[in-house]
């Protein structure tokens, strides 16, 4: 499969990539690990006129514990995550789940991040975890919530010639946990039903946070507020979660496809949140 | 046939048995092979194809001004061109025709509509990507139910007297004797199944370098082909090329699996582009252009009937297909079997009566319809039949090995002739069944079983015993496209000793440069290592039907075996002369020959075949080479015991394998190493077809499946664990006792994997579950029931 042709332009620094960004105007894109874009390009759904290829940028991938927060750079693979002690609950979670090896050793968070494809698994997580986008562009840098960076599908909610260079993830004080769980076909197929959970626990062994999200089941990556809200201040347990479960169905909107049909896909949401949440708690109860 | 002579050799000899390590591995592995893209010849041209992305439509024009303005466009062909030279129509293998660039019509997504030529595959691509057709469309037919409807829209109008959708009907065995065992039958149980359509995948995809001489009119035509002789015969037949010009080089392969079987309209372009041209013309395909537009497997509705008696024993089978063959029809197989083999669906089973009725129908998908790893359409036969036999057990309250036992034909009914006339050559199959129920616990298991549904959870226990009919000739029965069904060897042993064999056959990854050397470095005693295997160029190799229908043992096999005892019997010959005693007194074993009683007089292999270049007997022609055509008496009949376990998650519907025995019976094992390499990848396609991989369509049939997103392919990590086990009932006819192995598993493992899944769930009276046995349908199955 032959891709259109395109110009290319590596990028040496963050103000680089970011000045070709604005030069190449609409058509241009940016080339993290690949592993979207050009079987995109192979298949021809896609015809950018430039590429500015930010894998050269120093530094830009970092991964790393501060204030708080993780921070992981535009160019930290999947790969890293995996074999870093640094991520816990539903990020460490999800990193393996991320295709296969080949695909996890180029791709990249802030490139799954950036396609807000709702088949990707990341930005679920993200939803669930609360986490931050860092945008940099010609104006400079800002923070973007998770929630409203998620516009639609394959639409983000960057401005022209911005480009992502972190997320952070907020790492909890107190008890927490958190997982993802997901169903496919294959090692290395996109989720037929992805589900992000993550508790957190006040003193007195109550929710005092919780985050659910899904992959697959939606036009974009869902959060699931009323399961959250449902949640948050009660005493864990059996029927808190069942309840839990099916409020997070219910905000499913899965179609019937290969895959499966739309009801069993509802059901997978319901029985994947309970099971996430069973696991979430348990990490958090751990320490 | 003269007695089998001692075949044993020493590791040092490498003979048959040993399993010595793969002499084709150490070049492909380090990037030395030789592969159809790495064809680079001076001047030449890329070809790209224009394919329809409706299923069914009238074509209005088609405008080609904006592909050919493109700067390295050479050339852009259309349909109108090629009936110009009398070639937009071409033969397909089952004597149908097949539009090699639509005129007419497209009959499904992804048929050949123009192509481009260009001087690089870049240019080529975006050209053919600027090429307008205007469509008036058609209502698309996607399935032979809908296709053979009063008021389907009639797919094939330009055929003559055509005035349906219906390709065939054929028929098997005796449907008098049937319906009278149905009619005394104590118990009729019956099973709608459904094999879907699926493609053979290999990872390299189908091409061509077309070379035509435009001086000499030598065409030198590179091919991905299992079975170049047979191709190149066809080309001369089809493109009118006298056939002493035509060469065919399959140079390495890629994996076939029966999809380079065909001659494909991309072949047909890029061949007369050459010759137009005066250039060498590349053609490879795309991923997506192989799953989209080259041969299928399988595509069978099937419905079975079985008559029993009181105790459980069968009396008698019914069987009817109806077949979805695509636009044009083009299975691949011999010319009287419009249904393949398909009527091997008896299995391994003793019963008096049988009766198959088969229907195809035309479709707006592509066409196809090869023997995906398959001796033609056995697949869909041993599956239908292992799904019924379990289901018959359930019915009648029996367990399902219980029934098998009751049911098999016993060891001493062999040589055995089935209701619709196959006379298996050996088995043992008691012995195997058993054999494989000891080895994964069968009883414990159901036990186990039992307690588990105690608790809610869900187990099952699947069983397939499968019989294939594979290697075909003898040519009195089996043909391709008239071409009789045997096949050959040359052997030359140079003045040194050392061995250049030529074979007919092709190989595609199962080994044939190390198993066929084996071969006669038992009936020789040349060492493997100073064998080399010629195969794939017809100017350099005897003619030969190909590589496929697991027959290049059965046949190949069976000549090199005859063409070493020819030069055997000449060696006898000059070793008496060297040895100064008579020729009857002469002895061959591992190489060497001896004296009968004094068996310090011998000479060596290596001394005879130098003594045949420099000492020769008076009256004896010099050289040590000779060619043998063999013909087998018979098919041959190997056959296992597959045994699976999987847990199934209530819940989700989601299963998983946790055991995975499978017992290969493949009579006489020449490289023990390469037959388990064989069962492992069979296996593993079995658990493919029966967990996750299939192409479909939508209703305006678009299909689905056209790339590895969407076709699955499993990987090690998804796959399961196999547990292999044997035993060797070798094959009383053939030459060294062996049977075709290249398919047994991808043949009889998709039911076991299947019957496990219905045998977790076979209490609560879940029978079917159609492949892919996806989660939602368990789930579904799951949530009926209750
Ligand atoms: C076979 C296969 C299986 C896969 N399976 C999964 C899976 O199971 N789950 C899953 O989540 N993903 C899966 N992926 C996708 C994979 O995770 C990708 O790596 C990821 O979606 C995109 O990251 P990338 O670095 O490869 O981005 P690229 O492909 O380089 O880019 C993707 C898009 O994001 C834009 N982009 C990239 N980086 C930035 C940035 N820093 N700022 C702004 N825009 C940017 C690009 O311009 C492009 O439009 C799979 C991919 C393949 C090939």
């Amino acid at each position: 499969m032959y891709p259109p042709s395109f110009d290319l332009t590596v990028a040496r620094s963050v103000a680089e990539a970011v000045d070709a960004l604005a030069e190449g105007g609409e058509d241009a894109r940016i080339l993290a690990g690949g592993q979207s874009l050009i079987p995109m390009l192979k298949l021809r759904f896609a015809a950018p006129s430039l590429l500015v290829d930010i894998n050269e940028i120093a530094g830009l991938d970092l991964l790393e514990r501060t204030n708080g927060h993780l921070r992981i750079g535009a160019t930290a693979r999947h790969a890293d995550i995996v074999a870093s002690d640094l991520p816990g609950g539903a990020v460490a979670s999800a990193a393996p789940w991320i295709s296969d090896p080949l695909v996890r050793n180029r791709g990249t968070v802030c490139g799954s991040v950036a396609h807000c494809d709702p088949e990707g698994d990341w930005n679920s997580v993200l939803l669930a975890t609360g986490a931050t986008v860092v945008a940099t562009g010609p104006g400079g840098e800002r923070s973007i919530d998770i929630g409203d960076f998620v516009v639609d599908f394959f639409t983000n909610s960057l401005a022209p010639g911005e480009m992502v260079t972190e997320v952070h993830v907020p790492v909890p004080a107190g008890a927490s946990g958190g997982a993802y769980m997901k169903l496919e076909r294959k090692v290395g197929d996109y989720a037929t039903v992805g589900v992000a959970t993550h508790l957190e626990l006040g003193g007195d062994g109550t929710i005092s946070a919780a985050g659910i999200a899904m992959t697959s089941v939606a036009p974009v990556n869902r959060k699931a507020s009323d399961a959250e809200a449902l949640l948050v201040g009660e005493a864990p347990g059996d029927e808190l979660f069942a309840a839990a479960a099916e409020a997070a169905a219910a905000a499913s909107e899965p179609r019937s496809d290969v895959r499966g049909s739309a009801e069993w896909k509802r059901n997978v949401v319901r029985v994947y949140t309970r099971r996430g949440l069973e696991a979430a708690l348990a990490q958090a109860q751990a320490g | 046939m003269t007695a089998t002579p001692d075949l044993s050799t020493p590791p040092e000899i490498g003979g048959i048995g040993h399993s010595v390590l793969r002499r084709e591995d150490d070049r492909l592995i380090e990037g030395q092979g030789d592969f159809l893209d790495d064809v680079v010849l001076p001047g030449m041209l890329h070809m790209a194809i224009h394919r329809s992305p409706v299923a069914h439509a009238r074509i209005r024009g088609i405008d080609s001004s904006a592909a050919s303005a493109v700067d390295g466009v050479v050339a852009v062909v259309t349909g109108e061109l090629m009936a110009a030279h009398n070639l937009a129509w071409m033969p397909t293998l089952s004597g149908d025709t097949q539009a090699v660039l639509a005129t007419d019509k497209v009959r499904y997504q992804g048929q050949e509509v123009a192509a481009v030529i260009a001087t690089d595959p870049y240019v080529a691509a975006d050209a053919a990507a600027l090429i307008e057709v205007d469509y008036e469309m058609l209502p698309a037919v996607t399935g032979p139910q809908q296709s053979l409807s009063a008021d389907a829209p009639v797919i094939r109008d330009e055929k003559e007297g055509q005035t349906d959708n219906l390709v065939y009907t054929w028929e098997s065995g005796d449907a008098e004797a049937t319906d009278a065992a149905f009619e005394s039958a104590a118990r009729v149980v019956s099973l709608d199944t459904f094999y879907p359509r699926s493609h053979p995948a290999p990872l390299e995809t189908c091409g061509i370098v077309a070379d035509v001489n435009s001086v000499t009119g030598q065409a030198t035509v590179y091919l991905t082909s299992q079975a170049p002789h047979a191709h190149r015969t066809l080309f001369a037949l089809v493109a009118g090329l006298p056939e002493q010009n035509i060469r065919i080089i399959s140079p390495d392969i890629g994996g076939g699996f029966g999809n380079k079987v065909p001659i494909y309209p991309g072949y047909v372009v890029a061949t007369a582009a050459s010759l137009l041209l005066g250039t060498p013309v590349k053609w490879i395909e795309s991923r997506s252009d192989n799953l989209i537009s080259t041969g299928f497997g399988r595509d069978y509705h099937m419905r079975g009937e079985l008559a029993l008696d009181g105790d459980g024993r069968i009396l008698a089978l019914r069987a009817d297909v109806l077949s979805d063959q695509g636009a044009f029809y083009s299975d691949a197989q011999p010319t009287q079997f419009r249904a393949g083999l398909f009527h091997v669906v008896t299995g391994s089973y003793d019963f008096p009566a049988a009766h198959v009725t088969c229907r195809g129908a035309f479709t707006n998908k592509a066409p196809g319809g090869v023997a995906y790893r398959c001796s033609f359409r056995i697949t869909e036969a041993s599956y239908l039949i292992e799904r019924l036999v379990q289901t018959a057990a359930y019915e009648i309250g029996m367990d399902p090995a219980d029934f098998r036992l009751l049911n098999f034909i016993r060891e001493d009914q062999f040589p055995y002739t089935t209701p619709t006339g196959f006379v298996y050559d050996s088995g043992d199959y008691h012995t195997a069944l058993r054999k494989a129920m000891d080895e994964v616990g069968y009883a414990e298991l159901r036990a186990e079983q039992a307690a588990a549904r105690a608790e809610g959870r869900l187990l099952g226990i699947g069983i397939a015993h499968f019989t294939e009919a594979v290697g075909a000739g003898p040519s009195r029965t089996y043909d391709i496209a008239g071409l009789k069904m045997f096949d050959s060897a040359e052997l030359r042993v140079h003045p040194t000793g050392k061995a250049i064999l030529k074979l007919g056959v092709k190989t595609q990854g199962q080994g044939h440069e190390t198993t066929f050397a084996q071969i006669v470095a038992s009936e020789l005693g040349i060492p493997v290592t100073d064998i080399k295997v010629v195969h794939g160029d017809t100017d350099n190799t005897p003619y030969g039907l190909g590589t496929y229908a697991s027959r290049s043992t059965p046949t190949a096999g069976g000549a090199t075996s005859m063409v070493s005892r020819k030069l055997a019997d000449k060696g006898r010959k000059i070793a008496a002369h060297l040895l100064e005693a008579a020729e009857a007194d002469i002895d061959l074993a591992a190489g060497t020959f001896s004296v009968r009683g004094t068996p310090e007089r011998s000479v060596t292999i290596q001394e005879v075949a130098f003594a045949a270049y420099t000492n020769m007997p008076e009256g004896l022609e010099h050289g040590f080479e000779g060619v043998s055509y063999y013909d087998p008496p018979n098919l041959t009949f190997p056959y296992g015991s597959y045994i699976v376990v999987v847990e199934v998650d209530a819940e989700t519907g989601v299963w998983k394998v946790d055991r995975m025995v499978a017992l290969d019976d493949c009579g006489v094992r020449i490289n023990p190493m390469i037959v388990e390499g064989q069962i492992h990848g069979g296996l593993t396609e079995g658990f493919a077809k029966s967990s996750m991989q299939w192409i479909t369509f939508d209703e305006d049939g678009n299909c689905i499946g056209s790339n590895f997103m969407d076709y699955l392919v499993p990987t090690a990590w998804e796959t399961p664990r196999f547990e292999l086990l044997e035993t060797c009932v070798p094959s009383p006819h053939h030459p060294i006792g062996a049977k075709g192995v290249g398919e047994s598993a991808t043949v009889g493992s998709p039911a076991a994997y299947v019957n496990a899944v219905i045998d977790a769930l076979a209490h609560l009276g879940v029978r079917n579950i159609d492949m892919p046995v996806l989660p939602d349908r368990v789930w579904d199955a799951l949530e009926s029931a209750s």
